[in-house]
């Protein structure tokens, strides 16, 4: 670790392991989450990403290592694939209020926040996925959380609503000055605003910042080169190289960082 | 006005739907009707062995329903049958252990029928202030754990995450549900217990636009469907206990019709 304010750890993960019917789920996951800082976590189904997830916010109690989270840590979560029982009537607004209450103009203030303040009385049934994922990441920064834990938040997302989810992330991120754990969906998309990339596979494959993680030669091996070649990093400057590969669809909104 | 046995119904059964009314609301939005179907049935255990052993039998229910809900939660841990293959294996054995059970104890006396339908109309002002002390305490007691139920309800790992703790509310919840049955078995009949968990709640449904409205509805159509069911009895000289269902099951079918305009129109703004 370099000298950055340890002050300014939130949370930190030491050689932590958690085991199953006689197999490590995840073993020796070093990771350490700073005010501000954006740690994503990529990796194939089953390496773990959502289990690490459950350790640092203390769900899993795990069986070897440790775990330290700051005294009285406020925790917001986005859980992965949530879906809410139609017998339940909920509102965008009763759904802000779940795990403890706020007062109207906080409430108020979260959903502008996200763009949704026009569907505060919807029922959460009836919101579009895209909306949905706005409604629980309101739900998730009402609380003023010190660290905020997404679980694949732009899942069943289309593209450009991904895009506009994670601007929105790093726009909370930059207001609250929050720490996020984010677990992507999907290997090859990395959110640019991430701080360090956290490739997982039971145990921590490679970790540095996105290029250097898509150039790392454990990823190549973890994800074969083609796969590599498509590691795409969201940012919004246009001013990025473009390769000859045939592997990627340009878009305007993102830049892809190739190997080749 | 606690002369009559008719007056004595009536209250002792509009306090029982206060009760369910809430508690319902909870076992609609988590899928456990047949959950609390298997609680019901194993109440019959729990009369056979309060007679076997002597002891009262508001508590010994109590404890079977509780003992089979803790039960439930360990098979579900190491065993791998379904929860539903596992609700059916207990719930009608435990049915039938009572039975079996009553049959052997040919020297007590069991009016079966009073237990496996109830027997409102046998209530005694005892009976009442068990119903409406032990409500207080039961929908006190949801009350105050509301939240993280709700939030547990939502989502347990949210929950847990933010600092809830999903797991004692989950506990206490089953055992409020256990501490219901004990009381409601004597009224309605574990066979018919979880009808008036689950239908006021699903009628209560269409017409709540909060989990919190949704829980004062349930209660009150429970209240409606106890009264209209006694009067009914009353009038046609049917069963109490069944023609209670068979009222809530007509607001039931009342709450799917009337309301259609104001469903669509809401399904029309999202």
């Amino acid at each position: 670790m370099d000298a950055r304010a340890t002050h300014d750890i939130i949370a930190t993960m030491a050689g932590v392991g958690v085991r199953r019917g006689g197999r490590w789920l995840v073993e020796g996951i070093d990771l350490t989450i700073r005010r501000g800082e954006i740690v994503t976590l990529i990796g194939p189904n089953g390496s773990g990403k959502s289990t690490t997830a459950k350790l640092l916010t203390g769900v899993l109690k795990p069986d070897a290592g440790t775990v330290h989270r700051l005294e009285g840590l406020r925790v917001g979560y986005v859980p992965q694939q949530l879906s809410i029982d139609w017998t339940l009537p909920l509102s965008v607004k009763r759904l802000m209020n779940l795990t403890a209450r706020h007062s109207a103009d906080e409430i108020a203030a979260a959903l502008s926040a996200v763009g949704i303040a026009h569907l505060a009385n919807d029922d959460v049934q009836h919101l579009s996925g895209g909306e949905f994922q706005r409604a629980l990441l309101a739900r998730a920064m009402i609380r003023k959380p010190d660290l905020l834990v997404l679980d694949e938040p732009v899942q069943g997302v289309d593209f450009s609503g991904e895009v506009a989810l994670y601007d929105l992330i790093k726009q909370i991120r930059d207001e609250t000055h929050c720490g996020v754990l984010l677990i992507s969906h999907d290997l090859h998309v990395v959110m640019a605003e991430t701080d360090t990339v956290i490739c997982l596979n039971g145990h921590v494959c490679c970790r540095g910042n996105p290029e250097s993680v898509a150039r790392s030669p454990e990823y190549l091996q973890l994800f074969g080169t083609r796969a590599a070649a498509t590691l795409a990093i969201y940012q919004h400057h246009h001013d990025h190289e473009h390769g000859a590969d045939g592997h990627v669809h340009a878009h305007p909104e993102h830049s892809h960082d190739h190997v080749h | 006005m606690f002369d009559d046995f008719f007056s004595r119904a009536l209250i002792a059964g509009i306090g029982l739907a206060l009760i369910t009314g809430p508690l319902g609301c909870f076992i609609v939005w988590r899928r456990m009707a047949y959950f609390g179907d298997t609680m019901a049935h194993s109440a019959l255990l729990g009369v056979a062995l309060s007679f076997l052993l002597n002891i009262n039998l508001t508590l010994g229910v109590f404890v079977v329903a509780a003992t089979v809900a803790v039960a439930l939660l360990l098979l579900q841990r190491r065993n791998n049958l379904s929860t539903d293959a596992l609700l059916g294996i207990l719930s009608h054995s435990t049915l039938a252990i009572g039975l079996v059970i009553v049959a052997f104890m040919t020297w007590v006396r069991v009016d079966l029928m009073g237990f496996l339908f109830g027997d409102i109309l046998a209530v005694s002002v005892w009976d009442i202030a068990l119903i409406y002390g032990g409500g207080i305490a039961i929908v006190g007691a949801l009350a105050m754990m509301w939240r993280p139920l709700l939030a547990a309800t939502v989502n347990a790992e949210l929950a847990e995450a933010e600092g809830l703790r999903p797991e004692v509310s989950r506990v206490v919840f089953m055992l409020l549900l256990a501490s219901v049955i004990a009381i409601a078995m004597k009224l309605v009949g574990v066979l018919l217990i979880t009808s008036l968990l689950i239908i006021p709640a699903a009628t209560a449904r269409r017409l709540s636009g909060t989990p919190e409205q949704m829980a004062v509805i349930a209660a009150l159509l429970g209240a409606l469907a106890v009264a209209g069911g006694l009067f009914g009895s009353l009038h046609y000289d049917t069963p109490s206990g069944p023609s209670i269902v068979v009222a809530a099951l007509g607001l039931f079918l009342l709450s799917i019709l009337v309301p259609v305009q104001l469903w669509r129109k809401r399904r029309g703004k999202a």
